[in-house]
């Protein structure tokens, strides 16, 4: 499906929601209780703007769409959102909120304190972060690049783990 | 050569078949004699054949035996293996071992029984695939899993026996006596998809997960649909053709929903039970994993007993638990039912595999009808690839990731019958089925086709078609991490769309857990401990700690002193500015590793005794065995520790005296004497390395051998070279040697008082108080286990730093323990 016929479908079923979205005291209950909701709400929003139109919103849940097959790749045209890359970016970009191309230690561990904060000491948190930049750092710059973040998943199945049905 | 070496081996089996058919001819003529002999006592007899007191026992232990060495025989060669699967060329043995028992008694004396298969051998192997049931894909695919088993185990089922009774009509078979109702019978116990079969075949082809547990998974929950079409379907061959009404039909039905999900429910209250019973049983950790296999087999027995469906129970059971119970149960339970799980699964199923090929060497069960077999054979094969086909098309519709259509196909294929149909036909009455051994036969056949025919063409089947296999490979922890927040992704954006989907129940039965579930079926100690970014943390932690030891031992002590800092290599760079706060909270075994890798690289050295003391720490805490130390199972070694202790004990006190009143300048003993010379000769080496090299050299020391004087003595000797090698406070650290062993360790502590005599300028700086033998008397007071004994090297050294913070924290931990060992309470540390 091409984007365009993909927001046209979109349409009906988002409008109801995209309004609540742009409203300015944007508020899904559930997602307060979600520990990264914040960063998600924040990766809707492209970066320096208030309110969210409603492509943008359509090109961020593109992501979530099921890997297409068959689909002839031109070189020339940029990155799929649905393709594996797309998705890895995506879920990248929650990770770099300063938008400097890396995960640094810093970064990794409020994501971390975030995910695991109650049961696990300061301390603890820090020697994890620090053990998985060590484990997914190649160049050994301390930060985790796109690079080197998209091949410690490499064995993941993004099929499965990052893909929402929206469209029957 | 290796013919003879198999030659050798079926020599050996076929003398333990002679010997295990003549105990029967035997207890045959001696059953006559005995009758014979008691009449006529002449005397006492010195020794007598008691074979009627031993007999069944006998002949089942020999039977197992038999089976576990066609095992033997089987996988002793790889190459044949790997083509055909093991299941296979168990059943052929099985053929080879009829064949000598139908020559030596001329009728099977041995064969499957019903009886046997469904309540002895079965059990175990349902339990062990309930048990490491993958939970998470189990759930996410229990759609296509609940539509394949009833849907498609129906279909089959009636697709079967309507074409076989049509074939009939049209004359394919020839003269049968089998009605309509017979042939669903038939149809109903065939249809059904083995899990013994599928596991056997499908464990050395490892497929994908998802259609393996697609197919597996259909196998067992069919069981559901099997057991209530047999049934019914006896019930109206009873009843007779004409009483059936839409009454009985209805009736049916219901009792389909009854027997399922009664089973499942079933299972499910027994799987809670094992999980409250593993909460409370703090104090008898010895016989946990009793529980286990108790509660289990009881959960089979019960539904069983209650007509419900046996295999839905116990898998529900074991799916239900398996988490809370790993959580409860100590590690070596935990081990310890994963094992003997595994083992009687195993077992089971080669002995299954076994008999089922004894079971066919019969002459009076086989009947022929060449149209019957046939017939059955094609339909099954063709129905099953159609059904398979059929249910998959809608439900690709509904599905995240739609099933490939190359996965259906190897679906169909998988579709293999096994003993559960030969027991289920077996089973059959035959007064009232007049061709019950033509549907035995047939049976038996239809079995020996897929499990041997499809098994081995699995695998080229797979690899032509290049399906997608399973990826083995180990968690690293940022894919741990990145899950986590895959999932947290999903739900949130679930959320935003107001969809609920699989990510929303998800999430819902989390929450849900961990509000209630958790607190009642998990002990206290055991929630704390749930996060898995953690665990997984701590097992990698764990692993790393391992090979750290283990690479030390393999490089040898001397190249530690050495290259210490090249020997490390399974380290990889340094962190970038790491800070290093060493903690002493119990859990915490993550910071010490990290820390010590940083201080591989020769960071501060106060840094290094924090990173040594903390590594052993968290080596210390992660064994537990030294627990039973005081049960009645623990292995002898342990009881050498005690005597040990004692002598320590008796001789450290007397040593204390020798040395206060040797410092005042009174002659030494002079069993003393005999080791200085070589304490001396040892010490002349100077090698101003790196401390580091010291503890490495212990750890290197403790092998688990501790065998006689020279070991002691050639430790004692490392150790008083890389005694040297530090700055100062030597002293303090060469008790250390003497504790690194169970044997006279008395000899070792002789050497404390020698030291500081013998070495004034080491030791001009050092403090020699009371201070410095504490510590080694606390040290040797742990037990010297070989965690335990690099947990004593530590505190020494850092006392021989003597910063009062950690000497004190040294303290409590001692203390802790002293109520195990009833030890004098150490000296108070130097003020």
């Amino acid at each position: 499906l091409s984007f365009l016929e993909c927001s046209w479908r979109f349409c009906g079923r988002f409008k109801a929601l995209w309004m609540k979205a742009a409203l300015p005291d944007f508020k899904i209950r559930e997602l307060t209780e979600n520990p990264i909701g914040g960063r998600i709400i924040a990766a809707f929003f492209p970066p320096e703007k208030e309110r969210l139109d409603f492509p943008s919103f359509v090109r961020i849940l593109a992501h979530f769409r099921p890997i297409g097959k068959n689909r002839s790749r031109d070189r020339a045209q940029p990155e799929q959102a649905n393709s594996r890359t797309g998705k890895l970016k995506f879920a990248f970009e929650l990770y770099d909120q300063d938008r400097d191309g890396k995960i640094s230690r810093e970064e990794l561990l409020q994501v971390l304190r975030a995910m695991l904060g109650l049961q696990v000491t300061e301390e603890q948190l820090r020697s994890i972060a620090e053990r998985a930049i060590q484990e997914a750092d190649l160049d050994g710059d301390g930060a985790i690049s796109f690079d080197e973040f998209k091949k410690s998943l490499e064995k993941v199945d993004m099929e499965h783990k990052m893909n929402i049905r929206f469209l029957k | 050569m290796g013919l003879h070496r198999h030659a050798g081996l079926w020599l050996l089996v076929s003398a333990m078949l002679l010997c295990c058919v003549s105990p029967l001819k035997a207890e045959l003529k001696n059953s006559q004699h005995d009758s014979h002999s008691n009449s006529n006592i002449t005397g006492i007899s010195i020794v007598s054949f008691k074979w009627e007191h031993v007999k069944a026992p006998y002949i089942v232990a020999v039977w197992v035996l038999v089976c576990f060495l066609c095992k033997l025989v089987i996988e002793a060669n790889h190459h044949v293996t790997s083509i055909i699967p093991e299941s296979a060329l168990l059943i052929c043995a099985g053929f080879i071992l009829g064949g000598i028992i139908w020559g030596a008694d001329h009728q099977q004396t041995f064969s499957l029984t019903p009886v046997v298969f469904f309540y002895y051998l079965l059990p175990p192997i349902i339990v062990d695939s309930g048990y490491h049931m993958p939970n998470k894909l189990f759930f996410s695919n229990l759609g296509a899993i609940l539509v394949h088993a009833i849907i498609g185990t129906c279909w089959n089922a009636a697709t079967l026996g309507l074409s076989l009774w049509g074939c009939q009509k049209g004359g394919a078979m020839g003269d049968l006596d089998i009605g309509l109702l017979q042939y669903l019978l038939f149809g109903s116990l065939i249809a059904a998809v083995d899990p013994v079969a599928v596991l056997a075949v499908f464990e050395q082809v490892h497929v994908n997960d998802v259609l393996f547990i697609l197919v597996f998974g259909e196998s067992l929950l069919n069981d559901g649909v099997t057991v209530v079409l047999f049934n019914v379907f006896d019930a109206f061959v009873t009843l007779g053709g004409a009483q059936i009404d839409a009454v009985e039909i209805i009736k049916g039905i219901i009792s389909f929903f009854v027997v399922a999900f009664g089973g499942s429910l079933l299972g499910m209250v027994f799987g809670i039970l094992m999980c409250f019973l593993t909460r409370c049983t703090k104090n008898i950790e010895i016989i946990e994993p009793g529980f286990i296999f108790v509660v289990g087999y009881l959960s089979y027995l019960t539904a069983e007993m209650l007509s419900l469906s046996a295999i839905l129970s116990c898998v529900f059971c074991g799916v239900c638990c398996q988490k809370y119970i790993n959580a409860n149960m100590n590690e070596n339970s935990v081990k310890t039912v994963k094992y003997v799980m595994k083992v009687l699964a195993n077992g089971s199923e080669t002995m299954i595999f076994v008999f089922l090929g004894i079971s066919a060497i019969d002459k009076t069960i086989w009947v022929w009808n060449t149209g019957f077999i046939l017939l059955t054979l094609l339909f099954i094969f063709v129905y099953r690839f159609i059904g398979v086909f059929l249910l998959t098309w809608p439900l690709n519709r509904y599905r995240l990731v739609p099933l490939e259509f190359i996965d259906q196909l190897i679906m169909g294929f998988g579709g293999l019958r096994g003993a559960v149909a030969y027991g289920l036909a077996v089973m059959m009455d035959e007064k009232k089925i007049k061709e019950k051994n033509l549907m035995v036969s047939t049976t038996l056949i239809v079995v020996f086709f897929t499990v041997i025919i499809q098994g081995i063409l699995m695998k080229p089947v797979v690899t032509w078609l290049k399906v997608k296999r399973a990826t083995l490979h180990d968690l690293t922890l940022i894919e741990k991490v990145q899950n986590r927040v895959f999932e947290h992704m999903l739900v949130a954006v679930e959320d935003i769309s107001g969809q609920i989907g699989h990510n929303y129940f998800r999430d819902k039965w989390k929450n849900f857990e961990e509000k209630w579930m958790m607190w009642m079926l998990m002990k206290p100690s055991a929630r704390k401990t749930q996060d898995h970014v953690f665990s997984v943390f701590h097992q990698l932690n764990l692993k790393d700690a391992v090979e750290y030891v283990t690479e030390g031992e393999r490089s040898g002590s001397l190249e530690f002193i050495r290259n210490d800092i090249t020997s490390f290599r399974i380290w990889t760079e340094p962190e970038v500015g790491a800070e290093c706060s060493p903690c002493r909270r119990d859990p915490v075994p993550s910071v010490s590793l990290e820390m010590h890798e940083q201080t591989m690289n020769g960071l501060r050295e106060m840094e290094d005794l924090n990173s040594h003391h903390l590594l052993q720490e968290h080596l210390y805490k992660g064994r537990k065995q030294h627990r039973h130390r005081f049960s009645r199972n623990h292995l002898s070694i342990n009881t050498d520790e005690d005597e040990v202790q004692e002598i320590f004990q008796r001789t450290m006190r007397k040593r204390l005296e020798s040395f206060k009143s040797a410092k005042m300048g009174m002659a030494l003993p002079k069993t003393i004497s005999k080791h200085t010379k070589k304490e001396q000769q040892k010490v002349r080496t100077p090698n101003g390395k790196n401390r580091i090299s010291v503890d490495e050299v212990r750890l290197a020391m403790t092998p688990p051998s501790p065998t006689g004087l020279e070991v002691m003595q050639t430790q004692a000797g490392f150790n008083m070279t890389s005694a040297t090698l530090g700055s100062h406070g030597n002293t303090p650290s060469l008790p250390v040697s003497v504790a690194g062993g169970i044997e006279n360790p008395a000899f070792m502590a002789d050497l404390d008082p020698v030291v500081p005599l013998q070495i004034p300028p080491w030791l001009a700086e050092a403090e020699l108080d009371s201070g410095g033998v504490a510590p080694s008397q606390r040290a040797q007071a742990r037990p010297p286990l070989t965690a335990g004994d690099l947990r004593r090297l530590a505190p020494l050294r850092i006392s021989t730093q003597s910063t009062d913070s950690f000497m004190m924290a040294d303290i409590p931990d001692a203390e802790q323990r002293r109520d195990s060992f009833d030890l004098p309470p150490p000296p108070p540390p130097p003020p």
